[in-house]
């Protein structure tokens, strides 16, 4: 049975913008007990698909021509008071943010209940909904839960009361917009996990977005392709998955399978070596001190010409162990040696002359460039302060533009003219505008788009290729590690847990948390047929 | 990006500028020196021969008054503004960039003089020591500077959070590098901001503690310390109070219109991206 059916749909788009239509002629179906992933990057449409769903497409974006049924019936107008009666009860949405959908000032429970309520259910009835609900998406101790702030509850525990409360009164589609994104990966596949359960269980249809293949070949039926507002490919997944005909969906496809090609260790020379770092983070006043130990006891070897990746979920310490490797965080205790002078403790000048030598690319391409500078100058800056003349510098930055792939005459503009791709770009022309030895790429490719994230990471490739520095890469996603990796450290609360060539560890990891974290990573199959 | 000023703002200005403009040139607008008495000609109204504005109780002129009154009130406006705006930018940069006990004292002085009532110590201060010119500038310099500080602090502790602070560290740059050439310029607009806030604030302060006879000291004349003069003459001459009373309103009106408007204009996270 057929429980949503899209035909035709066009949806307009401001003046202004950089099309005419938001969603072009998109047509698909989405039946009962049936998983429908729509993918696509930012800027799809894939959303706007959502929101046309659920009567909630912002006054800007008017519905041009096609038409939306539901349950054999089209749906009401937009904004028509009829919607009211069918949310929730009928079709239901979470998001990517979960934390952000539940109010922060009212317990878990009473969220769930005054949905309930809405909907004029009474409340010996609500009461026993609510806590059916909350046990059916297996939180712990869903009687305390309810009782929860918001705040209380971890990433995976709002999105699991995200899922109760738009389950809550059954509806026939749930509508997922990029509901794992932001979760750590053994997170995400207990969520994917749940909503695969409950699909099954309810027969609910499920209308998944998002922009990660991976995820797709766990758990959808069909996949719709959407790029640039338009349908590019859909049909069955696991045909689909397996020959995929349009080169966007096969560029998204290699993105989430690529792996990086063995390299033997040509130069086994060291180039920097961490031993033994501990960082403890001192706050508060003399009242009320708190240490928090961010990474216990980690050592590391760099060999030339290598990349090592640091793969970790949030808050295993690897950022601020990057921050010890570059010095800006004063390491507690260990000892950092660089072409094996002892660099620990090294101040001043001989300190200045040592950051030259080991940069950084930062993850956020957005708050990495001073808004106030132009994008030359911000290039240039690091020659200059080693002593070269601004003509040099900026020769320099102009061919450093050129080499990650813009024009040269790029150098006078602003930071808020370039995309986010774009950005990382300049990012990476500015490290390297030091020639440095050792280049440390903090989740340098994480907010970028699946597509783009590929070209950032062949053009690292690329220049590591010609230029020859040694790459520390530190990533929450296997597949970017897997991708870029000759070594690979695992590192969890603040420790090592596991160290050594990263092909070995993906095919035969030793240790049972980095056997756990290879199992969630999502897209198991697919990787499992490109190896094929 | 083509500038959009809104009508009001551009009267605001329009005012502001007519008023600098008189406080400089005014004085020619009178054939009289603002000292010079005439007691033949005393409390005259506003339109009689050669007296445009009247005269007050000494039959001195009131236009010509008014114009030194504004060009003293202008200068211990902007002076004192200039030095709490400075002072206390300084200090909240340092507070951000030291840290540790440097920046607990800033804080502890800070919350020190916001809970001051700062008339009171004025009127203390200027009670104790011999009330001069300089020390009546620096009083009113020294008051309303903790806002910048605390604003700076906040501003600074955030930026250096930022991507590209770390990113130029570890190019090599020196702190001097960073916080001039990085960090100001980003949080300048901020204390500019505050600056126009604080403008109207310290004209009233000078009109207040003028008006209660602390602030500048005849035969030099301020606008507050007009008011005060025609305090006692409200009914018969009133022409004495509402003068200085108009312009001091439409002024302090004027400069806070302006900084709203500036505050919304400069504020990045108002600006499409």
């Amino acid at each position: 049975m057929t429980i949503l059916s899209i035909n035709n749909l066009s949806v307009g788009l401001p003046d202004g913008g950089d099309r005419d239509l938001a969603v072009e002629g998109v047509t698909f179906s989405v039946g009962k007990g049936e998983t429908l992933c729509l993918v696509g990057e930012s800027g799809s449409g894939k959303s706007v698909v959502a929101q046309a769903v659920m009567g909630m497409l912002p006054l800007q974006l008017p519905v041009k021509s096609g038409n939306i049924e539901f349950m054999g019936a089209p749906l009401p107008a937009q904004r028509d008071p009829a919607y009211l009666a069918m949310r929730s009860v009928r079709m239901a949405m979470i998001f990517q943010d979960a934390g952000a959908s539940l109010d922060p000032l009212q317990r878990v429970g009473d969220q769930l209940e005054e949905i309930a309520l809405v909907h004029g259910i009474d409340r010996a009835t609500r009461k026993k909904m609510v806590a059916d609900i909350l046990d059916a998406v297996h939180l712990p101790d869903p009687k305390k839960l309810a009782r929860a702030y918001p705040h209380q509850l971890s990433g995976g525990q709002a999105q699991r009361v995200v899922i109760a409360a738009a389950l809550l009164l059954n509806p026939e589609l749930l509508i997922a917009d990029e509901p794992t994104t932001a979760l750590d990966v053994t997170t995400q596949a207990e969520i994917l996990e749940l909503i695969e359960e409950l699909r099954r269980d309810r027969g609910t249809a499920v209308l998944f977005i998002t922009h990660d293949f991976g995820v797709v070949s766990d758990i959808a039926d069909r996949v719709v392709v959407m790029r640039k507002g338009e349908v590019v490919e859909s049909g069955e997944a696991a045909p689909l998955l397996r020959n995929p005909q349009h080169p966007y969906t096969r560029t998204l496809l290699a993105a989430a399978t690529s792996r990086a090609a063995p390299r033997d260790a040509v130069d086994k020379s060291a180039v920097m070596t961490a031993q033994n770092i501990c960082l403890t983070y001192k706050s508060g006043g003399p009242f009320n001190r708190r240490e928090v130990e961010a990474v216990k006891d980690v050592s590391l070897t760099l060999h030339k010409g290598r990349t090592t990746a640091v793969v970790g979920e949030s808050g295993s310490g690897k950022s601020s162990f990057a921050r010890c490797l570059l010095r800006l965080e004063d390491v507690t205790s260990g000892t950092l040696t660089f072409e094996g002078r002892d660099i620990t403790h090294l101040e001043g000048a001989e300190m200045q002359a040592l950051r030259k030598r080991i940069q950084v690319v930062l993850q956020d391409p957005f708050g990495a460039l001073n808004p106030r500078r132009t994008i030359g100058s911000a290039i240039a800056e690091g020659p200059i302060i080693h002593g070269a003349t601004r003509a040099d510098a900026r020769a320099k930055a102009e061919n450093l533009l050129e080499m990650v792939g813009l024009t040269p005459q790029a150098y006078d503009r602003h930071p808020h003219e370039f995309s986010g791709g774009q950005r990382q770009r300049i990012c990476i022309a500015r490290a390297l505008a030091l020639d440095p030895d050792v280049l440390i790429a903090d989740e340098s490719v994480s907010a970028l788009d699946v597509s783009i994230q590929a070209q950032v990471l062949a053009l690292f490739r690329d220049l590591q290729q010609r230029l020859g520095f040694t790459m520390l890469f530190i990533t929450h996603d296997l597949r970017v590690a897997a991708a870029i990796a000759d070594d690979l450290l695992v590192m969890q609360n603040g420790r090592a847990v596991e160290y050594g060539n990263a092909a070995e560890i993906f095919a035969n990891p030793s240790q049972d948390y980095t056997k756990a974290l290879l199992a969630a990573a999502p897209g198991q199959d697919l990787t499992a047929v490109s190896a094929a | 990006m083509k500038l959009q000023i809104p009508f009001v703002v551009k009267c605001a200005m329009g005012f502001v500028a007519l008023f600098v403009a008189f406080a400089i040139f005014g004085q020619w607008l009178s054939p009289y020196e603002f000292r010079e008495t005439s007691l033949l000609n005393r409390l005259k109204p506003p339109g009689t021969e050669g007296y445009i504005l009247g005269t007050d109780a000494r039959g001195r002129d009131v236009l010509v008054r008014l114009a030194v009154g504004a060009q003293i009130t202008l200068i211990v406006a902007i002076v004192g503004t200039v030095i709490g705006a400075m002072l206390g930018s300084l200090l909240g940069i340092i507070a951000a960039a030291k840290r540790g006990w440097t920046e607990n004292a800033i804080v502890a002085a800070i919350d020190v003089q916001a809970s001051l009532p700062i008339i009171v110590v004025a009127l203390f201060v200027l009670a104790m020591f011999d009330n001069s010119f300089t020390l009546f500038l620096l009083l009113i310099g020294l008051t309303g500077w903790e806002v910048y500080a605390r604003l700076m602090r906040g501003a600074v502790l955030s930026a250096k959070e930022h991507g590209y602070v770390t990113a130029v560290r570890a190019l090599g740059a020196s702190p001097a590098r960073i916080y001039l050439g990085h960090i100001l310029p980003n949080v300048a607009s901020i204390a500019l901001v505050q600056f126009t806030i604080n403008l109207p604030l310290t004209i009233l302060l000078e009109t207040a503690l003028s008006f209660l006879g602390l602030g500048v000291q005849p035969p030099l004349t301020s606008l507050g310390q007009m008011m005060s003069e025609g305090r006692d003459r409200l009914l018969t001459a009133w022409w004495l109070t509402l003068f200085p009373g108009t312009i001091i309103f439409l002024l302090a009106l004027s400069v806070s219109l302006i900084g709203d408007w500036l505050r919304d204009h400069l504020d990045p996270t108002l600006k499409s991206r």
